[in-house]
């Protein structure tokens, strides 16, 4: 369908883009040169602080007061940008370029109604009438399949969900059916079932409208599914670009392969693999390396690196940056372990004594009333944001806790922790019951339960060096002089692989990979029994992912602590539990140890979630079996199955009625939460298609 | 949007009887004997204790505080100890003073200010922003009565004497005076308050004009191929208008009874002078009078200012209460 001999919708060549800062020009893109066809979908993969965005936004002549474009040409449908006044720019963008941002809820104006937002687009660029341009927002709307979108219209963006937000982004984008589309991680923030159907409805427009597209994005997973073609992007510069079949299959560049190597697949268990994480960490401004910019972080980088690598190209349209890229091709692979090699796992299960045990826990948050309600004497509502939670840990065990945003996960955690009221049921630690509230635990209980965050950046005090970011817990918790705690403080950094001179710097002297060191560093300082992780690697890159999940498994290898580790990635938590839980609408649907997890039946809410996961191997294009609608409201919860409301496996009736029984089977540790029985799921489903769920 | 309005209502009516207690408290702490002060020094005890019980000041001081209150809710606000004339016709004609001088001050001053802050804002670190923060920011730091004197020199007594129209140096003004009859004399008071407010209000429009234009949805507009005018009037304004709107209530507030200053350089006859003048004379009435009517204007101000609020931002109107 894509004819390589037709011109470029856009044809990037040698740009450079450069960026003032103090006075001193610095460049963030260097002599990048790809182009797009069109109806192409070309990836640009790179990490954060890659220039991916910097040339988005260069593309769009967008880039602000202090950046520029220092040389190049951009030339869309043949007119290079780069000569364009401001004026003339503006002509193009809604004409011929859009873009769908990351961020769908603040690239919103708050206080317009959506449909006056895209109306507003056929107004004043195409000259439309009022009513006809609000007639055409509803059929864009329409078209981006959102359900009742006459309603919509009316709405503000706050009053819809992140991807209803998203699809109002795309239909704006869309409605001047622009020549070229550039996205930005416009599914970043979305939960794993929403992205999927974003990604879905996103190709067919893609597709059905032949534009030319640039997606940018920092996930693998999504290029693979995605994108015909992508481009690598590390540093500024294109070390890489090849079709998708053979960027995956035969990575060629060391960084491209430390990529895929790093990113743990559904099925990688910490049992049987290594995660493989890049050294070292990617250059920042007015720091770029001379000779090749990956050479400081490169397993095969020699003394020929110290000079410019060329740009390669080899015969199937493939090109890569390295000077060794030949060796590199043989070096791949990712290091599996021998069999066996856990101690852990040679204790059963049965004798390990539980850590800690939920019975019965519910959480709910009690609304305001309004005013009409007070005076009709309504009942008071609440968000049952968890319900009726039974989840036991055993020590020195992993439990990971998958659901999407508004499952109840962190509510779980933050109920463990002290920090809300539980509404029912019970918490005991080692088999003592946990009080409510933080203030009225023994700091012995505080010790042992500790927490890592979801955002490295906010959860260190910026005016204290990291010393005493880990002095603090063991002066406190364990009751240490300053100076005994000053001593331990060079040890907690060895263990989370930091050098010892760290203790001296403030956490904004650091990347956000090593403030995540530093939390994990400071959460174990007081010995703890139980760490709860968070989402603590969904805001990072994925190379320091892979090094902190490590980093988890070692320091709980050497400390035998337990993990309740929340996430919403299934392969992360995969690679890191014992045993998963899977909640949603806060109750638990179906629980099982990792391996079992992974095969049939699955509850359908976990099928779902697993389909929806985008294919890390191009020929796995992922099993359909969407997920309807959206996760319902938490204070208006449906009846009988809290998931019949969106199960695509729907029996009748009965899910809407009557509560579903567990359901398990002798000889597999899974039980889940449903009317369906286990032989008549399993028959329905089978093993998923195109997962590796074992490796070698 | 109608709760919400009746819920900051009953917040209006709380703030309103919370401080009619601290001003009933604050006039019966003050020294000296209300009877003593009606009577003058030379008064009998007999007269005094006549006084007393006349004026309730034997009951106990809830009571006292119910019964002035169910008083002045009627319309019943006494008579003034100095004048000897009926407070509520009084005040009510400075009130209305007041009130004409605030609202002709925010015609001048909100439209000025909001424009010169938009147009700071919206050209950054240009000459146009340095020039409006220099300009508006010299004014400010001149105490009114060195603006309001330099007014009356310039656009009274200069113009006079080159014989042109001029503007009237004393601002007092009939009390039947209708508004066009006293628009002169307002003019220069007016301008005087304006100068005062100006660079406030531009400036914190203008910190309001960046940071909306930092935002994604801003970056979204331009790129729908929006013409810039249709940007900054329908996308940045609304937003970044929000935090200037409750800048501007208070300010109403302090135009009704601040203008202590301004009132007396122009001789102009409104609350503020009303208020000095009480306290002058130890006229307790008349002080509770104009402190209770200054504090009913400030919350109706405030309460404007949150409707216009909630109307211009859609996440207070539809998350509270709906």
């Amino acid at each position: 369908m894509i004819n390589e001999k037709t011109a470029p919708a856009l044809n990037i060549k040698d740009l450079c883009v450069a960026y003032q800062q103090e006075g001193e020009w610095w460049e963030a893109v260097h002599e990048v040169s790809l182009q797009i066809q069109p109806g192409e979908i070309y990836g640009l993969v790179g990490e954060s602080g890659s220039g991916k965005t910097t040339l988005a936004l260069a593309v769009l002549r967008y880039l602000g007061k202090n950046g520029m474009i220092r040389q190049g040409k951009i030339e869309l449908s043949g007119v290079d940008l780069v000569q364009l006044q401001p004026a003339e720019m503006r002509k193009l963008w809604g004409h011929q370029m859009a873009l769908i941002p990351q961020n769908p809820q603040s690239s919103l104006n708050p206080a317009m109604r959506v449909g006056d937002q895209i109306a507003e687009v056929y107004r004043h660029t195409q000259d439309m009438e009022t009513g006809e341009a609000r007639h055409k927002a509803v059929e864009m709307l329409r078209e981006v399949n959102i359900p009742d979108p006459g309603r919509v219209t009316l709405s503000y963006p706050h009053q819809l969900s992140g991807g209803m937000q998203q699809r109002v982004l795309i239909a704006m984008a869309l409605s001047s059916n622009p020549s070229l589309l550039i996205l930005d991680e416009p599914t970043t923030n979305l939960d794993v079932t929403t992205q999927a159907t974003i990604l879905d409805l996103l190709r067919s427009l893609i597709e059905q409208r032949q534009t030319a597209a640039l997606y940018i994005t920092h996930n693998l997973a999504v290029v693979a599914q995605m994108c015909r073609r992508a481009g690598v992007l590390y540093a500024g510069r294109l070390v890489e670009e090849a079709f998708i079949n053979e960027l995956f299959a035969r990575p060629l560049h060391p960084y491209t392969q430390g990529l895929l190597e790093s990113m743990p697949r559904l099925g990688d268990h910490k049992d049987s693999v290594r995660l493989r994480a890049i050294e070292g960490r990617a250059p920042v401004f007015g720091d770029i390396p001379s000779g090749c910019v990956f050479r400081p972080r490169c397993p095969i980088a020699n003394e020929i690196c110290e000079t410019n690598p060329p740009l390669s190209v080899l015969p199937e349209g493939r090109k890569v940056r390295c000077h060794r890229w030949e060796v590199s091709l043989n070096e791949a692979g990712r290091s599996h372990l021998p069999d066996g090699r856990s101690d852990r796992n040679t204790t059963e299960k049965h004798q390990l004594q539980p850590l800690l045990s939920l019975e019965g826990v519910s959480v709910h948050y009690p609304l305001k009333r309004s005013l009409r309600e007070v005076v009709r004497r309504e009942p008071k509502r609440a968000v049952r944001a968890v319900e009726g939670m039974d989840l036991k840990i055993l020590s020195g065990q992993t439990l990971g806790l998958v659901g999407e945003s508004g499952s109840g996960k962190s509510t779980l955690a933050r109920a463990t922790l002290g920090v809300v009221d539980k509404t029912a049921g019970t918490i005991e630690l080692l088999g003592i019951q946990l009080p409510d509230k933080l203030s009225r635990r023994t700091l012995d209980t505080l010790r042992k339960v500790q927490s890592v965050f979801q955002n490295p950046e906010e959860a260190l005090n910026p005016y204290l060096t990291v010393g005493e970011i880990l002095q603090r817990p063991m002066m406190t918790l364990l009751g240490w002089s300053r100076q005994e705690a000053i001593g331990r403080v060079p040890d907690l950094l060895r263990a989370v692989r930091l050098p010892a001179m760290y203790a001296e710097r403030l956490p904004t002297q650091l990347s956000g990979g090593e403030k995540q060191r530093v939390a994990i560093a400071r959460a174990s300082a007081a010995k703890p029994n139980l760490l709860i992780c968070d989402e603590p690697v969904s805001a990072l890159d994925v190379s320091v992912q892979a090094s902190i999940l490590n980093l988890l498994e070692d320091l709980q290898a050497e400390h035998g602590n337990s993990l309740l580790f929340i996430s919403h990635d299934m392969a992360v938590v995969g690679f890191l539990a014992d045993t998963i839980a899977v909640i949603y609408l806060g109750e638990l649907v179906e629980i099982a140890e990792t391996g079992d997890l992974f095969k049939s039946p699955y509850h359908p809410y976990t099928e779902a979630l697993l389909s929806a996961i985008p294919g890390t191997k191009v020929e796995s294009r992922r099993v359909a079996a969407p997920l309807v609608g959206e996760i319902p409201s938490p204070i208006e919860k449906p009846g009988g199955c809290p998931f019949h409301s969106r199960c695509p496996r729907l029996v009748g009736e009965i899910c809407k009625r009557q509560p579903p029984p567990w359901q398990s089977q002798q000889g597999s540790s899974k039980r889940y939460l449903c009317h369906i029985p286990w032989e008549e799921l399993q028959a329905q489903q089978g093993d998923i298609q195109g997962f590796e769920i074992s490796r070698g | 949007m109608l709760g919400y309005s009746l819920r900051r209502l009953g917040f209006l009516l709380l703030t309103v009887l919370l401080t009619s207690v601290i001003i009933f408290s604050v006039t019966q702490w003050l020294p000296g004997d209300v009877c003593r002060i009606i009577l003058g020094r030379e008064a009998g005890e007999k007269a005094l204790d006549a006084c007393r019980q006349d004026l309730g000041l034997e009951a106990p001081l809830p009571v006292q505080y119910l019964r002035w209150l169910a008083d002045f809710s009627g319309g019943d606000w006494g008579q003034s100890f100095s004048t000897r004339t009926d407070i509520f016709p009084l005040v009510m004609q400075r009130l209305l003073n007041s009130l004409r001088l605030a609202v002709l001050t925010l015609l001048i001053s909100v439209p000025l200010a909001v424009g010169l802050g938009v147009l700071a804002g919206l050209n950054e670190g240009k000459l146009v922003d340095n020039l409006i923060s220099i300009g508006s920011l010299s004014v400010v730091g001149l105490p009114e009565f060195v603006t309001g004197i330099l007014l009356i020199q310039l656009f009274s007594f200069e113009l006079r004497r080159w014989g042109l129209p001029s503007l009237p140096a004393n601002s007092s003004i009939r009390p039947e005076a209708g508004f066009v009859e006293s628009l002169p004399s307002l003019i220069l008071p007016a301008i005087t308050a304006t100068l005062v407010l100006l660079a406030y209000i531009a400036r914190l429009t203008r910190s309001g004009v960046l940071e909306e234009m930092k935002q994604s949805y801003v970056r979204t507009a331009d790129l729908k191929g929006l013409p810039r005018h249709i940007v900054v009037v329908r996308h940045i304004l609304p937003n970044a208008l929000l935090p200037t709107i409750t800048v501007i209530a208070i300010s109403f507030g302090w135009l009704i009874s601040g203008l202590v200053v301004i009132e007396n350089v122009f001789n102009y006859p409104g609350l503020g002078r009303l208020l000095v003048f009480a306290i002058d004379r130890r006229d307790l009435p008349l002080m509770q009078a104009v402190a209770l009517v200054t504090v009913v204007g400030f919350a109706l101000a405030n309460l404007v200012a949150d409707l216009v609020y909630a109307l211009l931002n859609p996440r207070i109107r539809y998350t509270e209460g709906n």
